[in-house]
Parts: structure tokens; sequence; C-alpha cells
């Protein structure tokens, strides 16, 4: 707060000045403080972290005006909730597509068809799961296979409540549907096989994070392949490692404007020029730093695109037909996770 | 009775002993007590005192100045801030709640007493997470009200009204459960006699009934405002985690954490853990007050 009014306060007389010098008073454009609030989940954090102040002076060069964005972060089940319960988000940035499809369902503050409205079904940048394993990995963990050992403990959150803790649960599901040549039941029966070594589920991807660096709890992590990434670049290459599996899951983390709120605000255009710039140049440069796979790889630098290893992948709509029908089939009340997870 | 057990051990009295060390059926060998001392200190140390430099000692790992950017940050200022207001406005709420109540039921009797000493409490016994879920059914978009708080344009949850509502039911009972048991046993004679010497309610509440319980009203002051700048549960729910703008201390400290910003989420830790330093050195100057005041009597 401190050091942002005063220049803010700056430079707002300097350009009334500005306007009033040049005599064009009547109809001119006067810079205005706009709010946006950016509702996102767990990972983004520090992307974001980067990304707004790029927009913020993007969006200054363009019209003059200032905007103070503001960041909320949680699982995404969890904070789809908190903007259904009232959360005046004017964009959400979340872990998956079936919590923006209920914002909409449960409060109609944006159309149904929201996902074709920006390019690549959203997602401006995509993302897998991959595991996270110790040092020198002592459990020899190669692929999901190697997750049903009696002696493996696995790390992965609630898929109640976390975005990718479902990416988590869909690719596991998807390995077994692909190795088993689509046998549902012994689908199941390998996912159940899985959430038997789990000693805890947290309500996040970055608690579970916390949980397996920071406690030292498990043998192998189940992760967004940034937030792996993150935690062996950030706190200890020489702790953490990464294995790829043999498949995995495209994830696509999509991205909306809430439109009554936008409206209500008037934040429309501000709301939807952050969606846009997120397709930018500088973006998806920003987001494959932070470990994104960008949507348009063409615009990031090669050095970060090469940090990314080639893996098999298959998408939700391939596999389960699409997001509503695997929340439906596996994550509701009475659904499959919950016939199979047994605490 | 208690004189004729004590008779034959009176010679072997020893100047600074009480009467209950030097009885010998009483007395427990030198190691058992060194041991029993040694155990207590060993507990007090692990896990209370460790902990709480541990806490000092990360904060300042990674330099002093690193220490006050996170403290100056305007993240960490509004969060300051925040918990400020919601205790400036939960603890007075509190006191002129408390003494009402703990005055109705100390000094009155009325049908629904225990009804409502067990209301009281009720913030006691309900978990701060269901406490915030409630005030989301009730006041959030979809709950009892939302639909008129909307049409007033109001907002309570994902906002600082909800928060400090919040923090005011899980403080509630803090004053009043202090005062209750005191103004109890200190009986209704004094008012009585105040009263039948000409003295108004006001006036026998003001100079009668307050003075005799200052020190337990101060030190129920100290712990509300306490739990009001230290609750998590109750005002995550109803937050929104909105960075700068509907996070309290605490609520900062998590995300902090969560962002592997270790050195700043201990830097604010340690304000919380200076704050409950700065609670416990004035509670025990005012219990060491108000001891005082009782052996004045």
């Amino acid at each position: 707060m401190f050091p942002k009014k005063p220049s803010q306060l700056f430079k707002a007389s300097l350009l009334t000045l500005a306007v009033a010098a040049s005599g064009a008073v009547s109809g001119a454009v006067s810079a205005k403080d706009i709010r946006l609030l950016n509702v996102s989940y767990d990972p983004t954090r520090e992307f974001y972290q980067e990304f707004n102040p790029l927009f913020q002076r993007y969006w200054h060069e363009r019209t003059g005006d200032d905007v103070d964005i503001r960041q909320s972060h949680g699982g995404a089940g969890k904070q789809a909730r908190s903007v259904i319960d009232g959360l005046e988000a004017d964009v959400v940035t979340l872990a998956l597509a079936y919590d923006i499809s209920a914002i909409s369902e449960h409060t109609g503050k944006l159309p149904a068809d929201w996902q074709s409205r920006l390019p690549n079904n959203s997602s401006p940048y995509n993302s897998t799961i991959v595991f996270l394993v110790r040092k020198g990995n002592p459990k020899a963990i190669h692929d999901w296979d190697d997750l049903i050992k009696p002696e493996v403990e696995v790390i992965t959150p609630n898929p109640k409540t976390s975005g990718g803790a479902r990416w988590n649960y869909l690719a596991a599901y998807g390995y077994a549907l692909e190795t088993h040549q689509g046998d549902e039941e012994k689908a199941r029966e390998f996912v159940s096989a899985i959430y038997r070594q789990v000693p805890v589920l947290d309500s996040g991807a970055r608690g579970a994070t916390n949980s397996f660096v920071q406690r030292g709890l498990g043998d192998v992590l189940l992760a967004w392949e940034n937030e792996a990434f993150l935690a062996v670049n950030e706190l200890g290459p020489d702790q953490f490692e990464i294995v790829v599996p043999s498949v995995s899951i495209l994830a696509e983390p999509p991205v909306t404007l809430v439109d009554k709120v936008a409206d209500a605000n008037d934040t429309r255009a501000v709301a939807e020029a952050y969606l846009a710039y997120l397709y930018s140049p500088q973006a998806q440069r920003l987001a494959a730093k932070h470990y994104y796979r960008p949507v348009l790889p063409a615009l990031a630098d090669p050095r970060d695109i090469a940090r990314f290893p080639t893996l098999k992948t298959f998408t939700v709509d391939q596999l389960f037909g699409s997001w509503q029908q695997a929340q439906q089939v596996h994550f509701n009340d009475g659904g499959v996770f919950d016939q199979i997870y047994a605490p | 009775m208690s004189s004729t057990l004590l008779l034959p051990v009176t010679g072997i009295a020893r100047g600074h002993q009480t009467s209950f060390e030097i009885n010998h059926a009483t007395r427990e060998p030198v190691w058992l007590r060194r041991m029993v001392v040694a155990i207590a200190l060993l507990f007090f140390g692990v896990f209370l005192l460790m902990p709480l430099i541990a806490v000092f000692v990360e904060a300042f790992r990674k330099g002093i100045g690193l220490y006050w950017q996170a403290l100056l940050d305007p993240d960490a200022l509004a969060a300051l801030r925040l918990t400020f207001i919601a205790a400036v406005i939960a603890v007075p709420l509190n006191l002129v709640f408390g003494v009402a109540a703990a005055w109705l039921i100390a000094k009155f009797d009325f049908r629904g007493k225990h009804l409502l000493i067990t209301f009281i409490d009720l913030p006691f016994s309900v978990s701060p997470v269901i406490v915030g879920l409630m005030y989301v059914l009730v006041f959030g978009v979809n709950g009892w009200f939302g639909g008129l708080l909307q049409s007033w344009d109001l907002k309570i949850i994902f906002a600082i009204p909800g928060i400090v509502l919040a923090t005011v039911f899980v403080t509630f009972p803090f004053i009043a459960r202090e005062l209750i048991p005191l103004m109890q046993a200190q009986g209704r004679e004094e008012e009585e006699a105040a009263i039948v010497l000409g003295a108004n309610g006001w006036q026998a509440f003001w100079h009668v009934t307050l003075p005799n319980v200052k020190w337990g009203l101060i030190y129920g002051v100290i712990l509300c405002n306490a739990r009001a700048m230290g609750e998590f549960g109750a005002v995550s729910v109803v937050s929104g985690h909105i960075r700068g703008l509907t996070n309290t201390l605490p609520l900062h400290v998590e995300i902090l954490y969560n962002e592997y910003n270790f050195s700043a989420a201990f830097a604010v830790a340690s304000l919380l853990a200076l704050l409950a330093l700065v609670t416990l050195s004035i509670k025990s100057w005012v219990e060491h007050r108000a001891q005082a005041a009782v052996g004045a009597h």
C-alpha cells in the first residue's frame, strides 16, 4: 500500500495535468483505477505473480489506466465453491474445465459455452502429471505400476477439493484403461490399489507438495509437472528428481471471464484483455519459464521448451467423454472415488 | 485431627519447610522429585520453548533486511491492518456483551438462565471451520439472506464484515466466562447493601460490581484479544484469501508458507509470536496485581 499509492496519485495527477495542458479537457481519457480479482488454483502463484505486473504495464501503456490485480489461490474445487458462494472474481483461472462449468451451472454468471470463447479450449498453457521421487529414486519408481508396490507410499491431494488431484486420479485411471484394453473393472482395481498406499489426502496441490517436500511424507508425489519442476529447482535439486511415466494425461487448465461480475464491476474490457494477454508472446514465454507448457511453444524460449520431456498423453475427452462425465462418474458423491477410497 | 497427625514430626522441623513436606509419609525421595522436575522442564523445552525459538531463528535466517522487508510488504501491512480491525471491533463488542451477560447471570435469577450459560459456551464447542461455514450458509450468495444482501449491494462473506463476524463469534465466550464465576463467588451482598444505602442499579454496578471484577475483566479482554488476532479456521472459510484485501495475519502466514517463502512466513509468524509473548506478560502482570489486590483485602 505505502509505496504504491503516492506513485499512483502522482501519475494520475501528472496525467490530469498533461490532459489539461493539451486543452483536450472534454471527453478526454482520464486515468481510472481499476480493480481486477483473479481467482486461481494452487500452483499458479508464481506465474501470476510475474504475469500481473507485466499486464499492468501493458494496460497502462495501452490505455493510461492503472489496474490493481488481486489474487486468490487455493484448491480448484474450493475456489470454484467460493466463487459460487459469492467471491467476486472478474476472471477465474482454474485447474480444470469442470470447476468453471460448475460456476456457470450454479450461478449463471457465465454462459455454458464459455470454453469456446478463447483459443485452445480456453487453456493458454497445458501441463501433465508426473512423479516426484526422493533423490536416487530409492524405491525404484519408473511407471504407474510401481505405485502399487506394497512398500511405496503415494502422496496425492483430495480429488473432492483439488483439481490437480482429479488430474492425478484420471491419469492413473487412463493408464490402467490403456494397459488393460479399456477394461473398466481392472482400471478401478488399479486406482483403488493406488489409493490404498496414500497415507494422507491434502486439500490442495500445494499442501500435498508441502507434505512430501517439507514434512518428508511418502515415497512418491503425484504432481503437476510445473509443481514438480518447481519443487526440484526451488527446493533442492539434490533432494528430489522427476520421474516421467510412460503415459500420462494432458492437463488443460482453462481461464475465463465471469461475465456478470465483470459487468457489475465495469471491468469487462480490462478482464478480457487480461485473458487475451495470456496468449501473447510475453505471457507464453513466462508460462514456459514457470514450467507450464505454453500452447504456442514457438513464442517461448526454446531453452525453456527443451526442459519438457516428451511423453505420450491422452486427453479427458478421449478417455472419459468430457469433464462433466468424468466428474459425474468418478468424483460426485457416490461416484467411483467414493466407492474405492476408504480412509 | 491433623494436628495430632503432625505432632510427632514437629520435633525435626527444619526452618523453611511446610508441615506438609515435614511429614515422612508425604516426603518423596530426592531423585524422584528431581526426575519429575526434569521431565516437566524437558517437556516444556521440547514442546513449547524450542518451537517458539525456531520461529525466530527461521525468521532471521536470511538476515534482518529480509525480515523487515517481509513485515513492510504491502500485503503484510494490509493483513496486519485487517487483523487489528477485526480485534478492535470484536473485543469491545464482546466486552459489552460479556459484562452484561455475566452481571445478569451472577446477580439475578430468571428462567432459562442455564440455557443462556450453555449458549455462551457454544463457540467453545463448535469447531471454527463450522463457524465459518455457518456464516457462508447464512450470508453467502446462495444462503438465507444472500438475495437480500445482494439487492442491497452489501457484501459480508469474502469481505471484511464476514471476517469480523467470524472473529466475534469465536471470541464470544472469553470475557463472559472469565467474569461469571468471579461474580458468582462474590455474591450479591455488597450490591444489596449499596441498594439499601440508596444507590440505583447503575451506581451499584459502577461503584461496587465493576471494581470487584476489574482484574478478571482485564484478564478476559487480554485472552479475547489474543484469540481474535490469532484466529485461523473460521476466518479462513469466510475470507476468500484475496491478497492485500481479505487476508489476516494468520492467513498471510499460510500463504507465504505455501509459496515456499519460508523466511517471510516465519517473519510474519514471529510478529504473532511476539504478540503472544506480550499478551502473556500482561496476563501475568494482571494476575500478580489481582493477587496483590486480594491480599490487601
